[in-house]
């Protein structure tokens, strides 16, 4: 079994009873699968929410990366002016801004094509006052003088506007901000939950084991020590549930990668990869959702120990 | 110390100082707002000696030994435990002085989980003791019982005196200074009782107290030892 796999990797005096001896609590009578079976669907929900909330991220500063190093000047078509010459002027003035990287001007049919995709194509768009753009890209680590940039623009080409992009930013970091607080709203949900259904699952466990609890009190055995043996047996269950549902996550997000890489031709498939990026983790994502199989290992043990105590404490 | 032979006479001995291992001054039990089950228990259990405890069914024998052990609390009076009053004891210390009373069930209570080896090293297992350090012991103690060679096996296919000797072992692995047995003859055929009796009193030559609960007048018979009898509520002792 491949949770069995899993557990042997992990540290055997994490795990291990006092020796070679058989688990003072036996094994395969505590409610094991059906727990085992909970935590790898908490930790596959909690894993891909995770992720999400790093492509979100990743595409967020992407976007705010590109986006920042960027400005725009548009140069509205104006009656009694020479269009072609405030395009020009407007690029010359924009070649002087300290950091300017590249300068690149929009011609007449490039604008017409930007229009394609909301007025679609084939329609002559030659009486419309179709608007010029100049594009300046900054190198990166530079910070741009836009303001008199900005004066010179209205001085001398007063039908120019300059657009640093600085409100879209702003809507899409809080549209990005909002996603992943969602996302760890739903991550420590998915905790909570998990802690539920761990502390039921122990109060079950001590249900169906109180003659061996009783023994162990007899032959004097602390509470702590009830407790440890309770938590090393949930602390296994939360590992291979942790690892199954983590893993799991992983392979979802490594399937997903690889069609999405597959299937990048496709024009829905471009839309998609432009507003989330390539679907694929970085490295650190897929730290991340295996790191959210061992804190649901973690918070499986922490919990069925406290449940112990709890529980022990109002006996006698 | 009692003393028993081929035949049933018996001798006793009085050990060397002995001290009070259980003490009751005016004891009382009861259940909610019922009356008193048992009442006005005054008596002390001490160290190297070897009595029983007799009564009827339903006389209260295995509650007086549940407040022995105090996983009974008593409604009225005082329980000292190797010298310690047990009123306001932590549950960590009353663990610990569990540690010092071997217990033996009717129904044997051994953990069908666990092979018969593992079930006798309980009570060090519990303590944190590694099992290299106690490996021989058990196996030495399993071989006095008469189970060297069912060690390894799991309780269920035990026979009623093999599970009997093996949680009679349990109880002697700590080498208690209190042995409390309740019935542990009552599931066994007499010949068994007491070849079992006579491990008993083997322990108790070894310097254990030993309080045997039972109702089987012929087993008491065969010794000639301090009674504690039961009934309606009062302790009677014959010493």
């Amino acid at each position: 079994m491949l949770g069995a796999a899993l557990v042997r990797l992990v540290p055997s005096d994490l795990l291990a009873s006092r020796s070679a001896l058989s688990p003072i609590l036996p094994a395969r009578s505590i409610a094991g699968r059906a727990l085992v079976l909970v935590i790898v669907i908490m930790t596959f929900l909690a894993g891909l929410t995770a992720g999400a909330v790093h492509l979100v991220a990743d595409a967020s500063s992407d976007w705010s990366r590109s986006i920042a190093r960027e400005v725009t000047i548009q140069i509205r078509p104006m009656a009694g002016r020479d269009i072609e010459a405030d395009v020009r002027m407007a690029a010359d003035l924009g070649k002087r801004v300290r950091g300017v990287e590249v300068v690149r001007v929009f011609d007449r049919q490039e604008g017409e094509k930007l229009l394609e995709p909301w007025l679609g194509t084939g329609l002559d768009l030659g009486e419309l006052p179709v608007p010029r753009l100049v594009v300046l890209k900054f190198s990166a680590g530079s910070t741009p003088e836009l303001a008199s940039l900005k004066a010179e623009l209205a001085e001398r080409v007063p039908n120019a506007g300059l657009d640093d992009h600085r409100l879209w930013l702003g809507r899409l970091k809080i549209m990005a901000n909002s996603l992943v607080l969602i996302g760890i709203i739903i991550l420590a949900l998915v905790l909570v939950a998990t802690g539920l259904a761990v502390a039921f699952a122990t109060r079950g466990a001590m249900a169906g084991t109180a003659h061996i609890i009783d023994v162990l009190h007899l032959v004097g055995a602390e509470d702590s020590y009830i407790a440890r043996e309770f938590q090393r047996h949930f602390l296994r269950l939360g590992l291979k549930g942790g690892l199954i549902g983590g893993l799991a996550a992983v392979m979802f997000y490594l399937v997903i990668s690889l069609a999405s890489a597959n299937f990048a031709m496709n024009p829905g498939a471009e839309q998609v990869e432009a507003l989330f990026g390539r679907f694929s983790l970085p490295g650190a994502g897929y730290a991340s959702v295996l790191a959210i199989g061992l804190v649901i290992a973690a918070v499986t043990a922490i919990v069925s120990r406290a449940t112990v105590y709890r529980t022990l404490s109002g006996h006698e | 110390m009692v003393e028993i032979s081929g035949n049933p006479s018996v001798d006793v001995e009085i050990g060397e100082s002995p001290s009070e291992l259980v003490r009751f001054d005016n004891v009382g039990l009861r259940y909610g707002i019922g009356p008193e089950i048992l009442r006005d228990l005054d008596f002390s259990i001490h160290s190297h000696s070897f009595q029983f405890l007799t009564g009827p069914s339903g006389a209260g024998k295995t509650t007086l030994l549940k407040l022995i052990l105090q996983t009974l609390k008593p409604t009225r009076g005082r329980v000292t435990l190797f010298g310690q009053s047990i009123a306001g004891i932590s549950k960590a210390e009353m663990a610990r002085l569990r540690r010092r009373v071997g217990i033996v069930f009717q129904d044997f209570r051994l953990l069908d989980h666990l092979t018969t080896y593992e079930n006798v090293a309980l009570p060090l297992v519990v303590q944190g003791r590694e099992e290299s350090s106690y490996r021989a012991e058990v196996i030495e103690l399993l071989r006095w019982v008469g189970l060297g060679d069912r060690m390894h096996m799991p309780p269920v296919i035990l026979s009623g005196g093999e599970k009997q000797r093996a949680a009679i072992a349990r109880a002697l692995i700590v080498q208690p200074a209190l042995l409390l047995a309740d019935e542990p003859t009552g599931n066994v055929d007499p010949s068994l009782a007491r070849r079992l009796l006579r491990l008993f009193i083997e322990l108790n030559h070894t310097g254990t107290a030993v309080v045997l609960a039972t109702h089987d007048l012929q087993l008491m018979d065969l010794v000639d030892a301090r009674r504690m009898v039961l009934a309606e509520g009062h302790l009677h002792i014959y010493d």
